[in-house]
């Protein structure tokens, strides 16, 4: 276990800049998520933090030291990767082993390394079956599972359940949550999916475009997002963002609507004005909405509504019964209003 | 809608089918018509050659006399014949000799080809260029390289002092086997390297990364991951590599002509030597059936010891 450091960490290919000064602060046998869009440069970090690529500038250091030009054997880190890159012509056993007899173990170090981790995963019917044999979620855990034998100081995750079904993507969060938690590894995790950031993260990183858009907790970032593009990311569904200006102490939107202002807004400017679906409640003194779509989904009903010229969307416990062309009244909850500067994106 | 508009309406009417598309609607029919192109190729320019050949064997035909049945006479005599036992030898020495070098040259050409190279497309079609060129205008060529007074290797190591004399590679039987055996390796590797490198690029990067991650060196990488993944189609590689050293004719024939005094026959260049040549056919097809045990073997080796890997296979096979 170790604090991993991540210090202005620069990356590019050729001319091509991936990474534009990234600093991150894990601490020990914390669970890091980094979280984005493709292409912003997550997998890249992780890469470099395993020794896969070089490091343009700036240093990571794992345990205290820096690790730049160490190799990746010796870094003492783990990783998973997205097609979990199980060797084909092995066996589970032999896969989960391969590490230890590279470095020359006995055979019954070998042996109760792998019983042991098989047991942690639920693996032991599975040993002497090839990777071919087994379904998604059974490689996702021999891929685990050659990680844990490793016992590194440091767990890597790239993307590790984009290619399990719905169903089993849910169980494996759950079980990769559980293993951290027994282990108490330090884990930095790479996804495209916010829910898995939010539902596993200890700390969460939001990239875009090569830089650190926020860190934080889940809830902080879900309460307080720093800027539009966290505001959009983080959360399902997504923020209504409408676009607008404050003047006279209201919110004035499309089509000259006048919606309520949080507590301590600015006198006047130009924002976005951001509420979050489960943040509109029904209201008959409310804004007057036009249903354009109802979708109940048994634990919530989500209605797409036409206020003024903005898109709404609500999400309510209540059971509404409403159709298009009906009109709905909402209101926003004026604590969990968020606020943009139009110009800068960020949080006012 | 006016009732103009609604007379016009088009609507699908069902046709009769004809007789013809009756017929080719009809499965067993079209299941011959189909075939019968590929199985009318193979028929005139396999069966027919094939039999006609193993039928020759047992018979006493020359050119210009069709020939009566004799059983096993031919093999009998065959059997007895030093000339043959020694083509035999060579058959096996320059096929395996031959193979190990094409192989072993052609992987570490695949490796390195497989590394990121300038111009990487570029070499590797300059790699396939000795494939490409006609096996009969590679063989004049290396019948120059390895002619007794105008060699180019001699002439080197002449100017370069290293020698006094011509090299003798073709006049003695050991140095013309030896030289048949570079020429036939400098032929094959191309297929071997760009085959092999096509096998090279379906292993996933990713396992050599999560390798390299498992503390393995470079020599641990191929020796666990980049070889026995190689297997499978290095062993159809092999297999078509060793039937075609085998059976091979041209290079031989258009170097030495199985000479020195017999000493670089190979079967196949045997038997046309008695067959069309001395007239012979029957022995010549005699010879030249002979080789089919041997291929059946190597065919049979290499796909059984090495193409089958339990790995490769699905679900049902625990």
């Amino acid at each position: 276990m170790a604090t991993v450091d991540i210090r202005d960490v620069r990356k590019n290919f050729g001319t091509t800049k991936i990474l534009h000064g990234v600093s991150v602060a894990i601490e020990d046998g914390q669970f890091v998520v980094l979280v984005g869009p493709s292409g912003c440069g997550k997998s890249t970090l992780l890469r470099m933090l395993a020794g896969l690529e070089n490091i343009t500038g700036g240093d990571i250091s794992i345990g205290g030291r820096v690790v730049n030009n160490v190799p990746p054997k010796d870094r003492d880190i783990a990783m998973v990767f997205q097609n979990y890159a199980l060797y084909p012509h092995m066996t589970v056993f032999q896969n989960m082993a391969f590490s230890m007899k590279l470095a020359g173990a006995p055979r019954e170090h070998m042996e109760s390394e792998v019983q042991k981790a098989a047991k942690i995963l639920g693996l032991g019917e599975l040993l002497h079956r090839f990777p071919r044999q087994l379904s998604g979620g059974q490689r996702q855990r021999v891929a685990m599972g050659r990680a844990i034998v490793r016992n590194p100081q440091v767990f890597l995750f790239d993307e590790p359940l984009s290619n399990l079904d719905a169903k089993l993507r849910v169980q494996m969060r759950s079980e990769i949550k559980e293993l951290h938690q027994r282990l108490k590894v330090t884990t930095v995790y790479v996804t495209h999916d916010q829910i898995e950031a939010m539902t596993m993260a200890d700390l969460i990183v939001v990239m875009n475009h090569g830089r650190i858009e926020q860190a934080g907790a889940p809830l902080e970032l879900y309460d307080r997002p720093a800027n539009l593009f966290v505001a959009g990311f983080i959360g399902s569904p997504a923020m209504n963002m409408i676009d607008g200006r404050i003047e006279g102490g209201a919110f004035h939107g499309p089509g000259g609507v006048a919606w309520p202002l949080p507590p301590g807004a600015p006198a006047s400017g130009d924002v976005i004005y951001g509420i979050r679906p489960e943040h509109l409640r029904l209201d008959p003194d409310g804004l007057e909405g036009v249903v354009n779509v109802v979708e109940p989904t048994g634990s919530e009903t989500q209605v797409v509504m036409h206020v003024g010229g903005a898109h709404l969307l609500g999400a309510f416990r209540e059971r509404i019964l409403t159709r298009h062309g009906e009109v709905l009244r909402v209101s926003p909850d004026p604590a969990l209003i968020h606020l943009f500067d139009k110009a800068t994106g960020q949080r006012l | 809608m006016s009732a103009v508009a609604e007379d016009k309406v088009w609507v699908r009417q069902a046709k009769a089918q004809s007789a013809l598309s009756k017929l080719f609607d009809w499965k067993p029919f079209l299941v011959a018509m189909c075939m019968l192109p590929a199985l009318g190729l193979l028929f005139v320019f396999l069966t027919y050659p094939l039999g006609l050949g193993i039928w020759l064997a047992f018979t006493d035909t020359t050119i210009g006399r069709s020939g009566r049945w004799v059983g096993l006479e031919n093999f009998e005599y065959m059997l007895e014949d030093p000339i043959w036992w020694n083509a035999v030898f060579f058959s096996v020495f320059y096929t395996g000799v031959a193979t190990i070098g094409k192989f072993g040259l052609g992987l570490w050409l695949a490796l390195l080809l497989n590394n990121h190279l300038p111009f990487k497309s570029m070499l590797r079609a300059i790699i396939l260029l000795p494939w490409i060129v006609p096996t009969v205008l590679t063989a004049i060529a290396f019948w120059w390289i390895y002619n007794p007074q105008f060699s180019i290797i001699s002439w080197i190591f002449i100017e370069l002092g290293l020698r006094t004399t011509n090299i003798d590679f073709i006049n003695t039987a050991w140095p013309a086997r030896w030289s048949l055996i570079g020429a036939n390796i400098w032929r094959g590797i191309p297929f071997v390297a760009i085959s092999l490198l096509a096998g090279l690029q379906t292993i996933s990067p990713s396992l050599y990364e999560a390798a390299l991650l498992d503390g393995s060196t470079g020599w641990q990488r191929f020796r666990y991951i980049t070889f026995p993944m190689l297997l499978p189609i290095l062993a159809i590689v092999m297999t078509f590599s060793i039937i075609f050293t085998f059976t091979d004719f041209q290079l031989v024939y258009a170097i030495t002509r199985g000479g020195p005094v017999n000493s670089t026959h190979l079967l196949a260049t045997l038997a046309f030597q008695r067959g069309i040549p001395g007239g012979q056919l029957g022995e010549g097809a005699a010879i030249a059936v002979s080789m089919i045990p041997f291929l059946v073997f190597a065919t049979l080796f290499s796909y059984f010891a090495l193409a089958r890997r339990k790995w490769q296979q699905g679900e049902s096979n625990d």
